[in-house]
């Protein structure tokens, strides 16, 4: 079963301009799924997670319904089939 | 969405680049510098603390590194002003892995020494130093700067802990000096490869040694081509110059309502005339007595002149940033600053008067000012020579 990834607006043009990715065959862990991302975009990889291989910290990344952060973050198990979705986070606003 | 407005730059426009908290806007006019015309925002939304113009080798390159709080920051580049912006699938600036922090922000492009046309510098937030060789293409991260034992001991400023200033070295010495908030200024005499801190006769305010070896917060330091060693250095409280590189530093803030503020300019052609924007306080960051004044020195600080015809003098709670002031090369000098409230003002005759260029801009962080070079590069070298 396949893993969908949805891809935020402003991030598209490092996608193909697509809206969701599909990742063939399973993966392990949040993390997994994002290297597999990256081997097919990546110029994603540096936009979502800083150089040292964190998720931004105004970026949030959904495994279904539950933010991974609140989970086990990139060693976040996932189920064989899922949806993961790349999302700003609201706290991302400018003060000014 | 906000529409882009674009502009139609000429052969020997003066070029503001005006970065701000939501996006980077550009102005062109022609050499009377009475009229301004207006483009951008270019990416709306995203704040611009640095912005640089490459007219090295024929170029003409746009330098702009806008940071999204979301997606981070990057280096891009546009050849046609702004129509089109080349943003690399992999960000032009990263640390190694090994470094242990991310790029934060940029905060200072800098074009490389005269004998180096294809070296670009970055300046950037963890307090580190970049460096091109091939006009921007391939970057490294400067290994000398980031290994020095000092480095553990630096600490944010206000706006975080930036390399803010860089000063490549116009002799030919291979020296290269650099500024840190707060870190100090620390200067290298081969090429970047090592570094030694100059502060002395700097002070710190917050520190229980007030004149310590590094750990000042310097806001901005400027120099002349014609005269490299006379150093100009604006300080979070101190206004100095030194005669020998930053070897030491003399106080110079006699005549000035305060010597707490953060851009400071050199004048184009006067290794002498310097131009400072004082600010009340670090607890009230406002112009003092909410009179908006530039002043000007033209004895290397001897002495210090206001600059305020123009500008407003009464109830102007204004702020002006580090990198928000600029000179173009013209003779007079035109001036240009921004301010926190988002005004950019202009002066074609070295500050005398003072106009209006936008006011209801965001809040504005940097101002570059350069004059535009369309003429063909092999023309130009025949006329050269």
């Amino acid at each position: 079963m396949p893993i969908e990834v949805t891809i935020p607006g402003p991030l598209r043009p490092f996608a193909g301009n697509q809206a969701r990715v599909t990742l063939a065959g399973p993966a392990a862990t949040a993390g997994e799924a994002l290297e597999r991302l990256w081997a097919l975009h990546p110029g994603l990889k540096n936009r979502v997670v800083t150089e040292q291989g964190t998720i931004r910290p105004h970026v949030n990344v959904f495994v279904g319904a539950d933010n991974v952060r609140d989970l086990e973050g990139l060693a976040t198990p996932l189920p064989e089939s899922c949806e993961i979705a790349i999302l700003p986070a609201v706290s991302g606003g400018k003060k000014n | 969405m906000v529409a882009t407005g674009q502009l139609s730059v000429k052969d020997g426009d003066v070029l503001l680049l005006v970065g701000t908290m939501k996006g980077l806007f550009l102005f062109r006019s022609g050499e009377t510098r009475k009229r301004w015309e207006m483009g951008g925002p270019h990416f709306p939304g995203l704040a611009v603390y640095a912005s640089a113009y490459d007219g090295r080798q024929g170029r003409r390159r746009l330098w702009a590194a806008p940071q999204s709080m979301h997606w981070g920051a990057e280096l891009v580049s546009s050849d046609d002003f702004g129509r089109r912006w080349d943003q690399p699938e992999v960000p032009r600036l990263k640390f190694p892995e090994t470094a242990g922090t991310s790029l934060a922000n940029i905060w200072q492009i800098a074009p490389g020494p005269p004998e180096e046309s294809d070296t670009l510098y970055c300046g950037v937030q963890t307090a580190a130093l970049f460096e091109s060789k091939d006009a921007g293409k391939t970057w490294a991260l400067n290994e000398g700067l980031w290994n020095h034992p000092h480095r553990a001991k630096w600490t944010p400023g206000g706006g975080g802990l930036c390399l803010h200033t860089i000063l490549p070295d116009p002799a030919g010495r291979g020296r290269l000096t650099v500024a840190v908030s707060t870190g100090g200024v620390y200067r290298s005499e081969d090429r970047g490869r090592t570094w030694t801190s100059r502060n002395t006769g700097v002070r710190a305010e917050y520190l229980p040694d007030r004149y310590p070896e590094f750990g000042q917060c310097v806001h901005k330091i400027v120099h002349h081509a014609s005269r490299p060693d006379r150093v100009f250095l604006q300080n979070h409280w101190g206004l100095y110059r030194s005669d020998d590189g930053g070897d030491s530093w003399k106080d110079i803030a006699r005549g000035v309502p305060s010597d707490f503020g953060f851009c400071m300019a050199i004048h184009p052609r006067s290794p002498d005339t310097v131009f400072i924007l004082p600010i009340e306080s670090d607890g009230f960051r406002c112009v003092p007595e909410g009179k908006l004044r530039v002043y000007r020195t033209s004895d290397a600080g001897k002495s210090w002149k206001p600059l305020s015809r123009g500008l407003p003098q009464k109830d102007a709670f204004e702020t002006v940033l580090r990198d928000a002031m600029s000179l173009d090369g013209l003779d007079p000098a035109g001036i240009y600053f921004g301010t926190r409230s988002g005004k950019v003002f202009a002066s074609r005759d070295e500050g005398r008067t003072w106009n209006l260029v936008r006011e209801g801009l965001p809040p504005v962080v940097s101002v570059k000012a350069a004059i535009v070079s369309l003429r063909p590069r092999a023309r130009r070298s025949r006329r050269a020579a």
